[in-house]
């Protein structure tokens, strides 16, 4: 494997262009110059030992949509987001902006204390002053779509429930932070729909993957709770447990953009790379290995939109998701055509973005609304915030129309 | 300075000899600390005033000398006692310390030592010293080629140039002529019938893509082909060879050249060859000797200043020559403080006391701060050429104020064209702005599209290989398929197209255009 830092494969860029013209952000926005130029233009102008000349890369998204269609392959994103961290090293970025973005890049923190007393926190952190106080003196967009704390973590639930007997195999869950607090719904019918394919189902203690502090350029936070999580994990995976997790942001974190994005080359950290799977790319593999009995599925007679964020796109499976929901009948299912919902993790979420981020989704929004759907169906739960946000859809992951359709 | 009237002419753009052609090291001295003692001082002394008259051009890198496992370690003391005498400070650098500021260097290397070596613009530094001598008075001919020298019995008396611009002879009438034609000073020389013994030595010098080092890195050992990285803006380059040639203009960059200096290169960064090239060119080194010596490293790179009058009874002309870049401010001071004596006048040198045009910040140049500009500017919507951060506006400056005859020149003035994709993106739209400003005819705009993707192309061909490959691959199709290049209406090739690295006897296409 070549442990060469990302910023390397600059040397690949042919300038060809491609990138600016596929930028979802560089097409709405004239504050982001674009991927050609912050990535591996902009990095031959950088150098660890001097001052950051960056301002305009704070507006990369981190979408991943250059990577995808770089006929080259420079890793653009990764080479953005290592710039961004070192404005961040530097003190390039306010402390007003950075208290703001480890409010928005720390959801465990929020949730581990705010659940106890979630409905009136709820109340608080609804209510129209409080998030026109967070506008003006934090910088957290008043319009955007902040996600409902939850009475019972997911954890609670899990653990409070029977051990299901008769498993032959075990299946390592990785919750993520928005499951545990905000959304447990998806990980009680992750846990489900595992268990009906006959695995036993261990969840062990986890931190938040880091992801939305590696997308604020907060490596060394970030940093933590990875090597945290891989103290944790590794001994599983060594096992040979497969470790698999629902949102897809959280498993491409373990898979490479953390190892990657903080030189972190170990054997235990590609251990659990290896062993890490996306829930819909692992059911697929299943599948394909002729290990999951098949089941006569029920129908589940709606319209729906499915969307593969960006995130998932990253992991470069193909489609395993909407593979899945092909199976489910009468699911009468509308493919996306867009790039991108805007909100890329927590990029949205921040005043200055905020409209950024809702012209970057309006080709999706207008998709969603023309094609009359009644839900749209997303891996991600950020986007799904974000789509039923702007388009007052409700959005599920996929696991939860599954666990449906297996009547679990 | 010095209260002279005094006509500088240039047969094409200053900086088009070795000067715009070398490796961009300012020395610290140290590779000559053993074999060149002379002019190990000379390097380390003028290093010192360089960094403080002109620190806008220069960056300061330091520099590294690091034993591979392929170097005799036995040099090292005399390398380290060499410094201590010619007066460089040398420090020895744990080598876990150097990994750290040099994560891609060798990590066999046993011994490193830090110098002030530092990277030096020779386009922008040879800028301030025409600035400065215009403030001066002195008037600046570019595109006046010497082709007479005036001869009146033991006098020289002038010389008559052909101004290739307006194609007409120009007469200049001189009490004294100063021969500063570096590798070409034999030939001037030669005018008057005088020989002067410069042997050109060819070097050929590889530029990667990107920085790959932040620090000069020499190879601890007597000088040889390949030893040396500097990083220069935004590219590491790799040199030299030394080949004798025969033509200080006319000469091949070989393929065992490039081979030899990405296997040397590989010693000190493992993995470089895998890295991009960006391109090659090639420098000639104006090495004089009264004596014929057979291997050109071994000649002093000390500078020596000719006296017509006294070594041939010739007067009005002086020839300086030899040295090194690092070095040319002192070959100046001692060439006119000649002069001075020739007039019978005392008037003190003050070029190592007072700073250049442009160097008022006091401040070194830094890799970042090109980008850092184009932030502060929002200027990233106005660029020309994307690669090196050149906006509209420095080429338009560059047209308008630097007096540009070629696309060529604007590139000098601005570093257009000189990233890695090579004029691929930038070439169209200078040519563009060209057009607007100076509204020639159709076919002239069109001829110096041409010459500078031809002269591109020139230090293209020896390394085309792998990712810049790919890259010639895409600006073919964007020149030759699309744009149809080759066939526009106009002459093939103009006056002033560069002629280096082609066979002597004209110019002969090499491009994709054949
Ligand atoms: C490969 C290589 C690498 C080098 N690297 C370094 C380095 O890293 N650091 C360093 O300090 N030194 C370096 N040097 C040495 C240094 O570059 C030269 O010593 C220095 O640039 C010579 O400058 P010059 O003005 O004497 O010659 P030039 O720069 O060659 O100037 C002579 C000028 O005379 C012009 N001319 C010629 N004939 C005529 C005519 N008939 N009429 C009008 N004009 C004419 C030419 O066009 C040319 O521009 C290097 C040399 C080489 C070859």
């Amino acid at each position: 494997m070549n442990t060469w830092p990302v910023e390397l494969t600059l040397d690949n860029c042919i300038k060809c262009t491609i990138c600016v013209t596929a930028c979802p952000v560089a097409a709405v926005t004239d504050r982001f110059p674009g991927p050609k130029y912050e990535g591996p233009q902009a990095a031959r102008f950088r150098h660890a030992g001097q001052p950051t000349p960056d301002h305009s890369v704070d507006y990369c998204s981190g979408c991943r949509v250059c990577n995808m269609v770089c006929p080259t392959g420079v890793r653009i994103a990764e080479i953005n987001a290592r710039a961004r961290a070192s404005m961040v090293a530097q003190g390039a970025l306010s402390w007003r902006t950075r208290l703001r973005n480890n409010v928005l890049a720390r959801p465990e923190t929020l949730g581990r204390w705010g659940y106890r007393v979630a409905p009136l926190l709820n109340a608080l952190l609804h209510s129209t002053w409080a998030r026109a106080a967070a506008h003006v003196l934090l910088g957290i967009d008043r319009r955007a779509p902040l996600p409902t704390l939850v009475r019972e973590p997911f954890t609670m639930w899990f653990h409070g429930r029977p051990t299901p007997r008769g498993a032959k195999r075990r299946v390592i869950y990785f919750h993520g932070c928005s499951t545990q607090y905000y959304e447990p719904r998806v990980g009680r019918a992750a846990v489900r729909l595992l268990e009906a394919h006959g695995f036993e189902v261990i969840v062990p203690p986890q931190t938040c993957c880091g992801l939305p502090l590696l997308s604020n350029g907060e490596f060394e936070a970030a940093r933590a709770l990875y090597r945290d999580n891989v103290r944790r994990l590794v001994g599983y995976a060594r096992q040979g447990y497969p470790i698999v997790g629902t949102s897809t942001s959280c498993t491409l974190t373990l898979k490479e953009e953390a190892p990657e994005l903080l030189d972190i080359h170990d054997d235990d950290a590609r251990l659990l790379a290896e062993r890490t799977f996306d829930l819909s790319e692992f059911l697929v593999s299943l599948a394909e290995e002729g290990e999951s009995t098949p089941v006569d599925l029920q129908p589940v007679a709606r319209r729906a939109l499915y969307h593969a964020p960006c995130q998932y796109r990253a992991h470069r499976l193909g489609a395993p998701s909407l593979e899945l929901l092909r199976r489910i009948p009468e699911l009468d299912l509308v493919e996306s055509r867009a790039d991108c919902c805007g909100i890329a993790g927590t990029y949205g979420f921040k005043r200055e973005k905020y409209d950024i981020a809702m012209r970057v989704g309006r080709p999706l929004f207008d998709q969603v609304r023309e094609s009359g759907v009644s839900v749209v169906i997303c891996d991600s739960e950020t986007c799904r915030w974000q789509l039923a946000h702007a388009t007052g859809v409700p959005a599920v992951h996929p696991v939860e129309l599954l666990a449906k359709a297996y009547g679990v | 300075m010095r209260g002279f009237d005094a006509i500088l002419v240039e047969k094409r753009d200053l900086t088009h000899g070795t000067t715009g052609r070398y490796h961009g090291l300012l020395h610290s001295g140290g590779r000559y600390a053993v074999k060149d003692p002379q002019a190990a001082v000379e390097c380390i002394e003028e290093n010192r005033i360089l960094r403080r008259i002109m620190p806008h051009c220069i960056e300061d890198t330091g520099g590294f000398f690091v034993v591979t496992p392929w170097d005799d370690p036995d040099y090292v003391p005399r390398f380290v006692d060499g410094c201590r005498r010619a007066g460089i400070p040398v420090e020895e650098v744990p080598v876990d310390q150097m990994l750290r500021e040099e994560p891609l260097l060798n990590p066999h290397i046993s011994h490193c030592f830090r110098v002030p070596d530092a990277a030096a613009d020779s386009f922008l530094a040879t800028e301030a010293n025409a600035e400065s001598a215009r403030q001066h008075g002195a008037r600046i001919w570019t595109y006046h080629e010497v082709t007479r020298l005036v001869r009146q019995g033991d006098h020289v008396v002038g010389a008559v140039c052909h101004d290739l611009v307006k194609d007409e002879e120009v007469h200049i009438h001189a009490d004294l002529l100063v021969n500063a034609a570096g590798a070409w000073a034999g030939q001037i020389a030669a005018m008057a019938g005088v020989e002067v013994n410069i042997i050109p030595g060819k070097g050929v010098m590889v530029a990667m893509a990107h920085r790959v080092v932040n620090t000069v890195v020499n190879r601890c050992k007597l000088p040889s082909d390949g030893d040396i990285i500097v990083p220069i803006h935004t590219v590491a380059v790799i040199g030299t060879t030394d080949v004798k040639v025969s033509d200080p203009e006319h000469f091949p960059i070989e393929p065992w050249e490039i081979a030899l200096m990405l296997a040397e290169g590989e010693k000190l960064v493992p993995g470089l060859k895998q890295m991009r090239v960006l391109r090659a060119w090639a420098g000639v080194r104006p090495l004089y000797q009264e004596t014929v010596v057979a291997d050109t490293r071994d000649v002093t790179r000390a500078y020596t200043l000719l006296d017509h009058e006294t070594r041939d009874g010739l007067r009005g002309l002086i020839t300086i020559t030899g040295g090194k870049w690092t070095t040319y401010r002192q070959m100046a001071q001692v060439t006119v403080d000649r002069v001075c004596e020739k007039f019978g006048v005392e008037r003190h040198c003050r070029t190592h006391e007072e700073p250049l045009p442009g160097a008022e910040r006091a401040e070194y140049h830094w890799l970042g701060a090109p980008l850092a500009r184009v932030e502060r500017e929002r200027a990233y919507g106005r660029l020309v050429c994307e690669c090196e951060l050149a906006t509209e506006e420095d080429v338009i400056r560059a047209i308008t104020e630097g007096q540009a005859r070629t696309i060529d020149d604007i590139r000098r003035d601005v570093r257009l064209g000189m990233g890695p994709c090579q004029g691929g993106f930038c070439t169209y739209r200078a040519a563009g702005i060209w057009h607007a400003l100076r509204r020639p005819r159709v076919t002239e705009t069109n001829v110096a599209l041409r010459d500078f993707l031809q002269e591109r192309w020139k230090g293209l061909l020896p390394v085309l290989h792998g990712q810049q490959l790919r890259q010639e691959r895409l600006d073919e199709l964007i020149y030759l398929s699309v744009l149809n290049a080759d066939h526009l209406p106009g002459p093939t090739v103009s006056p002033l197209a560069p002629v280096m690295y082609e066979p002597a006897g004209g110019t002969q296409r090499d491009g994709p255009s054949t």
